[in-house]
């Protein structure tokens, strides 16, 4: 190589070393921030555990350090909390509960969005608009007057309410995440179905349920989600131990008056929490791909 | 297998009427082409034959039977689509036999079925693979390997090649052409492409507008177009359109361009002319026939010097566009008697070809 080619050659190499030095700044800036956010979200994660598998007599006294185990662990709190309380009776009815609301609503609301977002009939655009403003409305405004319809339909201080209750808060959002997904199938899709031979439920079975699955992967983590951890209608319409659920019956069965028994608490909310981390590690990558379509699409 | 009539088939979306009140009689077998511009209703047109879009008035006929409140599926037709519209979630095969499942066909039926048509289509390796794994071609192969399967009476193609690059769009229009030969099933093909529309059809229908500007063969509309839309939307490059007047010139008559150029009109044309003498027209002369003046042609004044604009060489041949009062005309002459912009260079007319139209009514006389 020849000097005048070195010399024209090494303005180009300073200019990749300094990109490269960007992109690693860059990368550390992104590192450095990961961590923080990790340390952030997972804090109250490692108290609740650390708290769960102490003693009662080490979270009681003062002088000891609230964040590691000092006196040895021990699983006396998760045996207590299964065995001297409801909590077992209220994650049974939980579980029914949501079972119950994720399948009424994925019925209810994939049928719903299929027929507003895919046939064109007078006022189904109005509909649409109308499901997702019902969505706007919070528990906290329709428990008083959802309160008389419970009590007339015999359903108060059942889960069976709560099962009836729970899709008023699901039904709409699901349907919007779904009308969303059904509109970005494109048009010819259900034409060559149509010519293929395809009824309207064929198509809807065979075609745009397995094409939008990431979608109703995400609407069902979704009514999972809001079952699961609903508080204010149990809070308003159960009030007997063998109805309860997880959310209110751990608190209120934990709590008396200015007793906290922090240990069982803390175990009791680990182990509510297991179910939908279990759920979430396993959907994760159709949820993420649900969320962002929704939000282009939606 | 069987024909398709249209009788004074509408088309009204709101207040715009898409379709206005066409006739078409396609015979068994017969390979049509419906093109015009974006808008003309051909697309309409082959989504009402496929039950897609509703009629607004009118009949259609799919082997002597009226079809208009049939639904798709009940029609016996196969549709090819643009965006080849294959089910993502299913592999080629599954795509293919969707419908002969829906329709309950035996397992080993089906296999067989499939199997052949991916022979002809020559994609019998890809048959397991998701349309993800295809390339645009193969999609468009398995979109029209799904139609064939069904052994359809009728064959719908809505500008099925316009997504493929140009080379695959050439190999891909022999491709349906030889489906065709293979297949012997009645055809009703949509596209803008007039080079797709001449090559495939053994009729093309011009539709402008709504409506019908001419049906005829290839050839036909090539030497013989009805109307200055078909004149000069077949052919390429366009047919130069060229105000004129016609006079008379002793016995005969010629067609005056300007001052300078006055062509004399062939004897052969001159009686379907004679109630236009004195009038101003247009005159339509394609490209290929407006030539540099060729050894033994005699020109009998039909050649005329001009100052080229533009020369475009394309190998073969080259365009050269020169103006006349003040509109660009364009020639196809041999690259060897071209010349450079700027310069002059005399061309012929090869006047056996000429069109004349009425500007009036549009129609060629």
């Amino acid at each position: 190589m020849t000097a005048s080619a070195i010399a024209a050659d090494a303005p180009r190499r300073r200019a990749r070393s300094s990109l490269s030095r960007n992109r690693r700044w860059a990368l550390i800036a992104s590192y450095v921030f990961l961590v923080l956010f990790a340390i952030f979200f997972l804090t109250p994660p490692y108290y609740m555990i650390v708290t769960s598998l102490k003693s009662d007599a080490e979270v009681a006294h003062m002088a000891t350090n609230p964040w590691i185990i000092a006196d040895g662990i021990t699983l006396d709190q998760f045996r207590l909390l299964f065995t001297q309380t409801d909590f077992l009776i209220y994650f049974k009815n939980t579980a029914i509960v949501t079972v119950c609301v994720v399948a009424i609503t994925m019925v209810v609301s994939v049928l719903a969005a299929f027929s507003l977002g895919r046939m064109k009939f007078w006022g189904s655009g109005i509909l649409a608009a109308g499901i997702f403003l019902t969505y706007l409305v919070p528990d906290t405004l329709l428990f008083i007057p959802l309160f008389q319809i419970v009590r007339s339909l015999g359903l108060l201080n059942s889960y069976w309410g709560m099962v009836l209750v729970y899709p008023t808060l699901t039904v709409p959002f699901c349907t919007w995440i779904m009308i969303g997904y059904f509109q970005s199938i494109p048009k010819e899709l259900d034409e060559a179905a149509l010519i293929d031979g395809a009824g309207h439920m064929q198509m809807l079975l065979k075609i745009f349920i397995p094409v939008a699955l990431p979608g109703i992967i995400a609407a069902t983590i979704f009514a999972f989600t809001v079952s699961w951890a609903a508080f204010v209608y149990p809070m308003a319409f159960l009030y007997s131990s063998d109805q309860q659920v997880l959310t209110v019956g751990t608190v209120t069965s934990l709590i008396r008056a200015d007793v906290y028994k922090w240990g069982m608490l803390m175990a009791g909310a680990l182990t509510a929490a297991a179910p939908p981390l279990v759920i979430y590690a396993f959907l994760m990558d159709y949820y993420i791909a649900g969320l962002t379509a929704g939000a282009t699409k939606g | 297998m069987a024909d398709v009539a249209l009788r004074s088939v509408v088309k009204r979306f709101d207040d715009v009427e898409a379709v206005r009140a066409i006739d078409l009689d396609i015979p068994n077998n017969e390979f049509v082409v419906l093109v015009g511009p974006s808008g003309c209703g051909k697309s309409t047109t082959l989504r009402m034959i496929a039950g897609l879009e509703e009629v607004t008035s009118g009949d259609i006929y799919i082997d002597g039977e009226v079809v208009n409140d049939l639904p798709p599926k009940d029609r016996d037709i196969a549709m090819v689509f643009q965006n080849y519209a294959l089910y993502p979630h299913m592999t080629a095969f599954e795509n293919m036999s969707f419908g002969l499942r829906l329709r309950k066909f035996s397992k080993a039926e089906i296999r067989q079925r499939v199997e052949n048509a991916a022979r002809i289509l020559d994609i019998t390796d890809l048959l397991d693979r998701r349309p993800k794994a295809l390339s645009g071609g193969q999609r468009q192969r398995v979109a029209m390997g799904r139609a064939i399967v069904r052994n359809p009476k009728v064959f719908l193609f809505d500008e099925p090649l316009s997504n493929l690059d140009a080379k695959l769009r050439v190999q891909m229009r022999t491709e349906i052409k030889r489906v065709h030969q293979k297949v012997k099933t009645t055809t009703v093909y949509v596209t803008h492409d007039q080079v797709e529309a001449m090559t495939l059809a053994d009729r093309v229908v011009v539709m402008n507008n709504g409506r019908i500007e001419q049906v005829g063969s290839p050839q036909e509309l090539y030497h013989h177009p009805k109307t200055r839309f078909v004149a000069g939307f077949i052919g390429s490059p366009a047919m130069n359109f060229m105000p004129c007047r016609l006079e008379h010139n002793g016995v005969g008559m010629r067609v005056r361009v300007s001052e300078a150029i006055a062509l004399p009109v062939p004897a052969s044309h001159a009686p379907r002319y004679r109630t236009a003498v004195g009038r101003e027209l247009v005159l339509g002369l394609r490209p290929e026939h407006l030539t540099e003046p060729r050894r033994g042609e005699p020109e009998e004044g039909c050649a005329f010097p001009v100052t080229l604009d533009v020369v475009e060489p394309l190998g073969m041949e080259t365009m050269v566009f020169f103006t006349v009062n003040g509109t660009e005309y364009c020639a196809r002459v041999d690259p060897a008697a071209a010349r450079g912009p700027g310069e002059s260079m005399r061309l012929a007319a090869n006047i056996d070809h000429m069109h004349l139209i009425d500007p009036a009514t549009d129609a060629v006389l």
